[in-house]
Parts: C-alpha cells; structure tokens; sequence
C-alpha cells in the first residue's frame, strides 16, 4: 500500500506476482467450475475481466461519495449492473457460451476477485491506476483459467476447444474434468506460480498488509499500530 | 528406521520408551508381501501371465517412481523399506487382467507421486496410495477397469480374453429379495466352493478368499496386524448383508467373498499410516467401512463399494484419534480440559 507503483506495475502483478486465483486464491468457485473446457473458461475469464475493469472504474470514481458503512452493497448494486450488461450482451450474441457457464454468469456479482479488487483497490485509488489494476487481475484471472482448462480438457476429454486432438486409441482420462481431477490442476498450477513468483524474488502474496484487510477500519490492533502481519501472510 | 543409528559407542540418556524391539519397516512391510504371495499365484493360475506382467510392472514402476522423487525432492531414499513394493502390488490386485499396463503405469504415478511422496512420504499419506490409484483409474477408464477376463481363459483363447461379470455385478440392482434369489439361481453365479478357491471374474487379488485368508493367518500370526480391522468390517458387512437376505447365509456367504471385501479389509483397512490405534478407534473405524461398503452395495449404483469406504474412512481417522486417544492414567477429564484451557491462553 504504501510504496508507489507505477502504472506498469500495477498492470502486471496481477498476471503472476498478485494472480488472484493462483497467489490470492480467490474465486475459486467459478475456477474449479468453468475449467472444463478451455471455451467456457476463456468465456468467464473475458466476462469477469469485463465487469472488472468497468466495476473498477466506477467505483474508483465514486469513492469519495460511497459513504464508508454501506460501501459494499454499493459496491455490490454497481458490479451487479455491469453483470447484467455483460450476461445479457453474452446472451444476445453468444448464446452457446451462456447456456456452457449457466449459472457462473450470473454468480460474477459475488465473485470474490471482483468484491476484493473493489475493497482493497478501487475504493482507496485513483480512476486510471484502478482501471490499470482491473484489467491486470482481469488478465491474470483469464490466464489462470486458460492454463488449467487446457491441461483439463487436453487429458480430461482428449480434445482443445472443442477439437480433440488425441488419437482415438488413446482414450482420455475423464478424472480430469471432474471435480476431484479440478482440485487436482488447481493444486499443481498453483505449485508452479509459487515457483515462478519465487524465482521472479517475490514473497508470499498478500493482500497489501494489514490496511488493505476489508476489516481495517474496525481492527483494534490496527488503530493501536500493530500489524497482524504473519495471519495476514498465511492468508 | 532411526533406531540403527544409535550404535555409537556413547552411553546415551533417553526418555522412556526404553524397549527395543526388532520391528522395522522393512521387516514389517516383508511380512506383508510374504502373505500376499498365496493370492498372488492363484492369480496367475487363474487369469495366466498377464496378471505376473501387471504386478511387475505396477511393482517396478512403483519403485522407480518413489526413488525418483525422492531424488527430485533432495530426501534420502526410502526403496529400501519395501513400502512401494507393496503399494504397487496392492494396486496391480485391484486391476483386472486385463488392464492395459501404459494404465497401470498411471494409476502407479498417482499412488506414489500425488497420495504419498506429495503429502511426505512414508507415514504421512492420509489415504491409501494404491486405493486412490485405483479409483482414479476406475474414474478415468471405466470400460477398461470394468473388463473381467473370465477365470481360465487364457488356457483357452489366447488372442482375446472372454469378459466375465463378477458376482457383484450380477447382484449389483438386485438386493430385493426375489431379485437376489434369481440371481442365486442362476447358473452364471459361480457356486460357493468356487468362489471360495477363486474360480470367478474379478480383479487379480480378489478372486481368492482361501488365499487371502491364508495371508491374513500369517499375519495375524507375526502380528503384523490385530485382527480387530478385518473382523469387525467383515463382520458388520456380514450382519447387515444377513438382515438383507432375510437371514439366507448363502446369501451372507457371497456377499463376504465377492468383490474386494476381503482383500480390502485384510491388507488395505489396516494400513498402520491410515487407521487408528486404539481398539476402540479400530471398532469405529472397521464397522464405518462396513456400513458404507453395505450401503454402496445395496443402494450405489456402483458394484462394490470397497474402496470408496476405506478411502472415506480414511479421511476420518484423525477425528476417530481424538474422540479415542486413550487419557493418561490416573488423569481426570476436568483436568486435562483445565490444561487445554491454561495451555491455550
């Protein structure tokens, strides 16, 4: 929170050093649930990123007239709205995607990278830097799903979007594309992004300290000056 | 396994426990290969040298894939104390004949890399390796772990194996009572003396109850494991299978020899790393799995449920642990939460 980052920089940990799905560990429902196929997970990966940025903007825009005690349903009222534009654009000109991620569509309001994001970022910076963020953790989000979509549908139905690629002889491993074989990837790619983000010189994710927590403004430790750091880093 | 290494000539001062004994990983892990051998060769009898094939394969691959984390992972190697030998016969005893071995190889990778060296090893799998092998194979190629050959068929036809029904896959939908009685009588069911020498369709080390009783006497006998697991599963399967049937013991009789029951609760349920301790925790457990087998049986739409309960009882052995641990002598329950409670603040 405290050091400056430039606009680069703002756009770029969210793809590994600040993955939301693979350091954050947020929004693991819809990741487990749209990565069965690499199509349905490009299709939420782009709407989530969609609501995202735009969510992001708005409420970077109306931080200072948001009064504090009712930030999130406002927040919630204002993400809700994008969902619906992007739920009924999906509906009107890609019909197939939305009747592949039903009820995921929909469920992006309560998306959890999309709430964080708005908590711990939009809320407190500016339109342009928020923007920026938005379409990092957009991105970083898209990627996360694309990764592990394609390792589930290449094993788990021997196909890539949709074109199966597997000789017929060689029948595929449908654990893959269910929930256990989801777990599965998720716990590997996971494994991989702390290495890569460990080898790039990066610690532990964490939210920004413990002014970025959504319970700052009530923490007693907090307004004592304490930091909670090592629960924060656990998390 | 650190026992080996006090042989310096230092007197040293230890806590209690003081006894040694000549128990090792190793020796225990020998044993239960030794009494896995009888089912091993009527396998072979049975379904031909397709069923050696599989256990070597499964067994080679096991090993190379423990050494080769363990190399991966910077730990000192743990082949010597046989472990993944037994993983990896175990595995290969829950395939049928059939199976083809890239398969095996798979189901190997899981057991070793993903359920035991990625949870650290030796003693710290929360669940049965070869179990999850198998249920992950059983997940991903049903049609292939579901292909029985047909005991003795290899005598007979070389080029393709004939496909048999297990005798639980005849039961399978059929627990209402006229539905059972049909299927006893009917002449596919192999009678009850074959289904005692193994004469019937199934994964390798199933078929045999005589063999695998042979091997739990001898472990029993070497006290590598107490009876208390095996019985009490095999016994609340066989009370409830009995009330099923309507007190018809042939009926009872089948039920506890066919499918996995027998190797599932001899050498899988009593895995030391996955079961409890205590008696009381092993009553717990052993009747859990026994319920959950019987109600897969009678009600799942799979034919045996063997697996899936020790794996889910498994998962609760932990928490039988802490309900069973036996308290201190002469500790009182207020106390010891007195304790919990000042250790806590």
């Amino acid at each position: 929170m405290a050091e400056k980052k430039t606009l680069g920089q703002e756009f770029t940990k969210g793809i590994i050093k600040e993955n939301p799905v693979l350091r954050l560990v947020l929004g693991t429902c819809p990741t487990l649930a749209t990565t069965t196929s690499m199509e349905s997970a490009i299709g939420m990966g782009i709407s989530a990123a969609i609501v995202l940025v735009c969510s992001n903007i708005v409420i970077s825009a109306l931080r200072k007239v948001i009064p504090q005690k009712v930030r999130i349903p406002c927040y919630i009222v204002v993400i809700a709205a994008f969902v619906t534009i992007v739920q009924m654009l999906v509906k009107a000109f890609v019909p197939t995607l939305d009747e592949q991620l039903g009820v995921y569509l929909p469920l992006i309001v309560v998306n959890c990278i999309i709430l964080g994001r708005a908590e711990a970022f939009a809320g407190k910076n500016s339109v342009i830097a928020s923007a920026v963020d938005g379409l990092g953790m957009g991105v970083g989000f898209t990627v996360a799903l694309i990764v592990m979509s394609t390792v589930r549908e290449l094993l788990g139905a021997g196909s890539l979007l949709g074109h199966s690629v597997l000789p017929e002889s060689v029948p595929p491993m449908t654990i893959f594309i269910l929930a256990p074989g989801g777990f599965f990837v998720f716990g590997l790619v996971m494994a991989c992004a702390n290495k890569i983000a460990e080898a790039g010189g990066h610690k532990k994710a964490t939210l920004g300290g413990c002014k970025a927590c959504p319970m700052a403004a009530s923490c007693e430790k907090l307004q004592n000056g304490e930091e909670c750091g090592k629960e924060v880093e656990k998390a | 396994m650190s026992e080996n290494t006090a042989e310096k000539k230092l007197l040293t001062v230890s806590a209690s426990p003081h006894r040694r004994t000549q128990d090792t990983t190793r020796g225990i892990m020998l044993d239960v290969i030794i009494a896995m051998i009888p089912a091993l060769v009527l396998s072979v009898v049975l379904f031909g040298f397709d069923s050696l094939k599989l256990v070597l394969v499964s067994v080679a691959f096991s090993v190379l894939f423990e050494w080769l984390c363990r190399k991966v992972m910077k730990r000192d190697n743990t082949i010597g104390d046989l472990s993944a030998i037994v993983t990896g016969i175990l595995l290969a005893f829950n395939l049928p004949s059939t199976m083809p071995l890239y398969m095996v190889i798979i189901g190997d990778a899981v057991a070793i890399i993903v359920v035991k060296q990625f949870f650290g090893g030796i003693g710290q799998n929360f669940v049965n390796p070869a179990l999850v092998g198998r249920i992950v194979l059983m997940m991903s190629f049903p049609t292939y772990t579901n292909n029985f050959a047909e005991p003795f068929a290899w005598k007979i036809d070389k080029i393709d194996a004939v496909s048999g029904a297990t005798p639980l896959a005849l039961f399978a939908g059929n627990y209402s009572h006229d539905a059972a009685v049909s299927v006893m009588n009917s002449s596919e069911l192999p009678g009850l003396s074959q289904m005692f020498f193994g004469i019937r369709a199934g994964c390798l080390g199933e078929t045999c109850a005589a063999a695998l009783i042979v091997g739990a006497l001898y472990l029993f006998i070497r006290k590598v494991i107490s009876p208390t697991i095996p019985l009490c599963y095999i016994g609340t399967v066989a009370v409830i299978m009995l009330i099923r049937g309507g007190g018809s013991l042939s009926f009872t009789a089948y039920q506890v020899m066919a499918g996995g029951l027998l190797l599932g609760a001899i050498f899988m349920a009593t895995d030391y790393t996955t079961s409890p301790m205590s008696f009381k925790g092993k009553v717990i457990y052993a009747v859990g799995c026994g319920i959950i087998t019987s109600l897969i049986r009678i009600f799942g739409s799979l034919p045996e449920g063997v697996s899936f309960s020790i794996i889910l009882m498994n998962i609760l052995v932990p928490h039988i642990e802490r309900l069973t641990h036996s308290r201190p002598f002469g500790a009182v329950k207020e106390k010891k939460e007195k304790k919990e409670k000042e250790a806590t603040a």
